[in-house]
């Protein structure tokens, strides 16, 4: 549970941004590919050169749109741009491209479900549209070295209400706002990689107190993990500061995950005149009524609304649900695997959750790939759970079917046929082995007749190992239990 | 509000310029002429007119989210001062924005 001072109760707000997955630039057509050679990916326009003139990237509009509609924001109809004027070398013009008194979305919310059937709307301020800066590596003794491939890759800035409550609930609200990103399709949601960045405005006050405390603001919480910590430290931090009768001193913290404390930022004084004026290189965005209609239609659907629906259509668990429906990739492909079975009842809707929350995902974590680069077809997988449910092969068989998919890529029904893996339903081929291994063990027989039925374990174990594993399991037991009961009159 | 000295010392520190004293009190001079210039159109009752954040009256100028080449590493890194084979080369600056 929480792990200050209850008698204080901490106010947060925070600030996401997320990195677009735009091809190009926002102001300029340079591409936004990662990784590349420095200094490569870079045009006049996003190097500051003077006399270029930005032009606004479609996508970066449409991709906000489709996030602020997705939290319930309201559409300004008229949005204009701004100019935050600071001094660093990463940021070539000297002023970064953003919104400020009139961002494009404004006004909505999240819920983040606090624990089972309890929800919590969490507001959002505002979302604006904005350029990255570029990256400076402090790594040499004498110079700082500038790389300005990622000047100009559009963010958007998601600034929420002040109504977050404690590190979990921030953790919550992050966690939303990467899975609606993802499932919009507009960013990776990369937090280790700063595809997702989170900052946050922290105070504390005593409870019932309605007026805020003084805020700090923590920055560089690079994993969700540390959006938690941070948070409890920065917490408990301000309560000892106040009942030790000092103050808190606004100002911007970095989180070091090395020492797991906050540090303060080695920052000028007048860091925070940004001094914003209107850009007047760009244009209003006016956006219509049919624009956002065009938008909204496009949207997928919810991530809590789906899982609902997979807990409703097909009666697996609740737990299974959220499983499944954390990234729209991974939701996408149970719902294909569903798609190709034969039949879709409970249970082999189950058997589908199963295989695909476990074996799926744990390739899918151990090979630390993205769900959409699995290897297997759900066309595939669904033909394995096919044969299966058919009885052609056993559940045990189907890991090693499922292992040799992997590496061939072939379908199972070829790969059942060339290893020779249906399964034995034939009775009477079964009934011969059985006699075979009761005539081979018949100290164990009895044991058996003498009360101690837990030896039919180990009658199954060896019909299974003399078939290689392919006996029906169900045949082996029942005729087992048959056999051995009938020589006890 | 007429602009101080002090005033032309802060905007200096933001835009990392530095003045000789008598720079200082020349731009402080100027700045307040250009104010008091301004001041003039201050007069003028604009309390029915929309703020003007755009002299032309355009809206929604977009590119399609389309890639073409921009420089040539060799070419980005041409006029700098200061660079190694690959990046632009600044004086040494510690800590985050």
């Amino acid at each position: 549970m929480a792990m200050w001072d209850q008698r204080y109760e901490p106010v947060i707000g925070l600030e996401v941004h997320a990195q677009l997955l735009t091809q190009s630039k926002a102001f300029c057509s340079c591409s936004t590919k990662f990784g590349q050679d420095p200094n490569s990916n870079v045009c006049p326009v996003c190097l500051g050169m003077p006399g270029v003139l930005p032009v606004l990237n479609l996508s970066l509009v449409e991709f906000i749109l489709r996030m602020g509609l997705a939290t319930h924001c309201s559409v300004a109809p008229r949005s204009t741009f701004a100019r935050k004027n600071y001094f660093y070398p990463d940021l070539p013009k000297g002023y970064q491209i953003s919104q400020y008194e009139e961002p494009i979305c404004h006004g909505g919310y999240v819920e983040v479900e606090l624990e089972e059937g309890r929800w919590k709307r969490i507001g959002i301020t505002r979302i604006h549209m904005e350029e990255d800066a570029g990256k400076s590596i402090h790594d040499l003794d004498v110079d700082t070295l500038v790389d300005v491939n990622r000047c100009g890759v559009p963010l958007i800035e998601i600034v929420s209400e002040p109504d977050i409550r404690s590190p979990r609930e921030a953790y919550l609200y992050v966690h939303k706002i990467r899975q609606i990103v993802t499932y919009l399709g507009i960013c990776d949601g990369n937090m280790e990689e700063g595809s997702l960045r989170c900052d946050a405005n922290v105070s504390v006050r005593l409870k019932g107190e309605t007026k805020f405390g003084t805020k700090t603001e923590v920055k560089n919480m690079n994993s969700f993990r540390f959006v938690e910590k941070a948070l409890e430290y920065e917490i408990n931090r301000q309560i000892d500061l106040l009942e030790s009768g000092e103050q808190v001193v606004q100002e911007t913290l970095l989180w070091d995950a090395g020492q797991g404390i906050v540090l303060p930022m080695r920052s000028k004084e007048e860091a925070h005149d940004y001094r914003y004026f209107p850009e007047p290189d760009l244009v209003p965005v006016v956006v219509t009524q049919e624009w956002t209609d065009r938008i909204k239609e496009t949207l997928p659907e919810d991530p809590t609304e789906r899982r609902n629906r997979f807990v409703a259509e097909y009666n697996i668990p609740k737990y299974d649900a959220d499983i499944l429906t954390s990234e729209k990739a991974l939701a996408d492909y149970f719902e294909a695997v569903i798609r190709g079975l034969k039949t879709k009842s409970e249970e082999n809707c189950k058997l589908a959750s199963n295989w695909t929350m476990g074996d799926v995902l744990r390739v899918i974590n151990t090979e630390k790939i993205a769900v959409s680069d699995f290897p297997l077809p759900p066309a595939h997988l669904a033909e394995m759970l096919n044969l299966i449910i058919g009885g052609t092969i056993s559940g045990k068989i189907a890991k090693d079917v499922f292992e040799d998919m992997l590496k061939t890529r072939e379908s199972p029904k070829v790969i059942v046929e060339k290893k020779g893996l249906v399964q034995v339903s034939d009775i009477a081929a079964i009934e011969t082995i059985v006699d075979e291994i009761l005539a081979k063990n018949r100290q164990q027989v009895e044991s058996y007749l003498s009360g101690k039925t837990q030896v039919l374990g180990f009658f199954v174990g060896e019909t299974m190992k003399a078939t290689k594993g392919r006996a029906n399991p169900k045949i082996v037991n029942e005729l087992l239990r048959k056999k051995l009961e009938g020589r006890k009159e | 509000m007429p602009v101080t000295i002090e005033d032309v010392e802060h905007i200096a520190k933001l835009a990392r310029l530095e003045f000789s004293e008598e720079e200082k009190e020349k731009f402080t001079h100027q700045l307040n002429q250009i104010l008091t210039y301004m001041a003039q159109l201050n007069k003028i009752d604009t309390s029915a007119v929309e703020p003007l954040s755009h002299v032309i009256e355009l809206s929604n100028v977009f590119r399609p989210d389309v890639v073409k080449p921009g420089l040539t590493q060799e070419k980005a890194l041409k006029n700098a001062p200061a660079k190694t084979e690959k990046f632009f080369k600044v004086p040494k600056v510690i800590g985050e924005r």
